[in-house]
């Protein structure tokens, strides 16, 4: 494939509603003060979408800035050496600019903060992929960059702030509750809260109140929609199975929208188990969580008896977040999404299996995925690998020493 | 008339804007602080119920709500209290939407009223999600008390004082709670209108934490709510403190 499929293709339709609900999830859960800019926001998006401009300057963008398409990659000795009988293709998100997926969306943002008119963007980061395609898409448009990160992904995920503030963005430590993704989010908002009629809150993962999981999914869904053209070109059909890693989902809805009409392809979210998913320290919020409302819209939640959120954990920092996008959620209660997970340890062995057998170094949260192949069913089988895995050198140093 | 609608009216006749008065539950000894506010003269008192992750809370609340849950106070342990103290005041409710969803606001319902309570104000949960909580607390005949915002466009805060039982909670300025050096110059105007529009008794909160700053908002106001200044003098400075803090409060309005 040469040229990237159209993006933002076809209309918006349901779910969600136009409450933004998919199923009994999403909506829209913040302060009376935020309404009001999610309403601007939406009525923006929906222009904007629309309008063959934006998406002409989107689509030059992804093109010869972030390096669309991605390659689709056979991956033969992953196959073999994992034992599998089918035939494994990884998709490389790892190769897109700043080394995640994420620039796709925040491209899409940035470009709508720029048409609304508001100078001085803001971000929450776990990994800090977010934070870093955040920062870069600021740095690429001349917007003011603003990025909430708790301490523990501070510490984890250095060389990634050491990229943000090279790229001039401002980073904000958040010292509260976990310390990680949740607690970056809860700044963010109320940052968000506290400057709403000069911010623009760029999202990262397909969560947060209506519009930010439709927008994010609509933003993420070229991944998919280039996954169903290129293995149709390799191999004249589509896939058996879909598989990705979720934290907050915005990889996994984005590799897995396109084939969700697709009764013959099953999709799978592979979960971080961390210690085990029966020891309390894991981010497994379709597997182990309850419906709840967290960060603006009603998902699967990791939480306590008495409704506290609980702290979840992973050793890779995009997956270590106690909740998950409505459309995830909505899919898994559809039984249409299947919800596998992965350790730590498998998610380690899986990272230095791709290393080994195929010379790619991927981001541990993109091992998780890798990790679980062994459970997926299928003859012909595409992995979103969503990240490269720069940022996690230290983390995997210290872990298998 | 809901107990909270008539508190306000009961100032108002007397001549005063009535005092709303914000406790962290599960904070230090609750009981006692609930009862010094009730004898200070609060008009109603907002009993904070402790959220892991209070996105519309300041630093004040959001560290005393760190400290209850950490001294694991749970919503039942908390209303258990609250149903023996026998306040003058009105009790309402102030939490976020997951533990009530975690409860099921049918028995959240239920569990306030057998507690005493007379209604909640849930931060996050806006008009369009509000009717399933605002009618499982009716059904138990308390109320939802909702908020405006200054960013509320004028149609959208009738539309929410329409749906209002209790009082309304109008939100002095963009951004979480916490004290201020200066509130907004168009605050009484927007006082004015969302009164004009209103059927029950406006109160305003947030930011706002001294006797002079309350005293600028008398009669403009049907109620003034000073929260985080409480919690953070009763956390260094202990239940007496507060109860001082009260008393000026109220005589300034």
């Amino acid at each position: 494939m040469k040229e990237m499929p159209p993006i933002l293709s076809g209309s918006t339709v349901a779910p969600p509603d136009a409450r933004g609900r998919f199923g009994a999830y999403g909506g829209r859960f913040v302060p009376e003060t935020l309404i009001p800019a999610l309403d601007e926001l939406e009525g923006a998006w929906n222009e904007a979408r629309g309008d063959p401009r934006y998406r002409e300057e989107l689509t030059e963008l992804l093109r010869t800035y972030a390096g669309r398409p991605t390659p689709l990659f056979r991956a033969d000795r992953l196959a073999k050496a994992l034992g599998l009988a089918g035939r494994v293709y990884l998709k490389r998100e790892d190769l897109l600019h700043t080394g995640a997926h994420k620039l796709n969306n925040t491209l899409g943002q940035a470009l709508l903060a720029k048409r609304m008119g508001k100078r001085r963007v803001i971000a929450e980061t776990g990994a800090g992929q977010h934070g870093v395609a955040t920062a870069t898409v600021c740095a690429l448009l001349g917007l003011e960059c603003i990025v909430y990160m708790g301490t523990e992904d501070v510490r984890r995920q250095s060389p990634n702030v050491v990229r943000m503030k090279l790229l001039g963005a401002e980073v904000r430590s958040v010292d509260a509750g976990s310390r990680t993704l949740k607690d970056a989010m809860n700044e963010a908002i109320r940052d968000w809260v506290t400057n709403v009629r000069t911010t623009y809150y760029c999202i990262g993962s397909a969560a947060g109140p209506h519009p930010y999981p439709v927008m994010v999914r609509e933003l993420q869904k070229i991944i998919g929609e280039e996954i169903a053209e290129q293995i149709v070109d390799a191999e004249g059909r589509l896939p058996d199975a879909v598989v990705a890693c979720v934290g907050g989902g915005s990889n996994a809805i984005g590799a897995l929208h396109r084939f969700v009409r697709e009764p013959s392809v099953t999709l799978y979210g592979v979960e971080a188990a961390g210690h085990g998913l029966e020891s309390g320290k894991h981010g497994a919020s379709l597997a182990k969580g309850r419906p709840g409302v967290l960060h603006g819209s009603r998902s699967y939640v990791l939480q306590t008896e008495d409704g506290q959120i609980a702290e979840a954990h992973s050793i890779s920092a995009g997956l270590d977040y106690p909740g998950v996008g409505p459309e995830l959620s909505h899919l898994r209660d559809q039984g249409r999404l299947t919800v596998l997970s992965a350790t730590d340890t498998e998610a380690l062995q899986a990272f230095q299996t791709l290393a080994r057998s195929e010379g790619i170094l991927c981001a541990l949260e993109s091992a998780h995925a890798i990790a679980a192949l062994p459970q997926v069913r299928g003859a012909l089988i595409a992995v979103n690998l969503s990240g490269r895995g720069d940022k996690d050198l230290g983390t995997v140093i210290e872990a298998l020493k | 008339m809901s107990r909270l609608s008539e508190a306000f009216s009961a100032a108002r006749a007397q001549g005063r804007t009535a005092l709303v008065c914000y406790a962290m539950g599960g904070d230090g000894d609750t009981a006692a602080l609930l009862r010094a506010i009730d004898a200070a003269g609060a008009d109603v008192i907002e009993l904070g119920l402790p959220f892991s992750d209070p996105i519309a809370d300041g630093p004040v609340v959001q560290a005393a709500a760190t400290r209850a849950i950490a001294a694991r106070t749970t919503l039942r342990d908390l209303l258990s209290m609250t149903s023996g103290l026998r306040l003058r005041a009105p009790l309402v409710a102030m939490g976020y939407m997951n533990p009530v969803e975690s409860m099921g606001s049918r028995a959240f319902a239920r569990a306030l009223r057998e507690a005493g309570l007379c209604g909640a104000i849930v931060p996050d949960l806006p008009l369009e999600e509000a009717q399933p909580v605002r009618d499982d607390l009716a059904a138990e005949g308390l109320d939802l008390v909702p908020l405006v915002a200054p960013t509320t466009p004028k149609e959208r805060a009738a539309r929410i004082a329409r749906t209002a039982r209790g009082f309304v909670y109008y939100v002095s300025v963009t951004g979480v709670t916490g004290a201020r050096a200066a509130l907004p110059e168009d605050l009484e105007a927007r006082l004015a209108e969302l009164r004009a529009v209103s059927s029950v008794p406006v109160a305003v909160g947030f930011g706002i934490s001294r006797p002079e700053q309350a005293a600028a908002l008398k009669g403009k106001a049907d109620g003034v709510v000073v929260g985080s200044a409480v919690v953070a003098l009763h956390h260094e400075r202990g239940v007496d403190a507060v109860a001082g803090l009260v008393r000026s409060l109220r005589s300034a309005l």
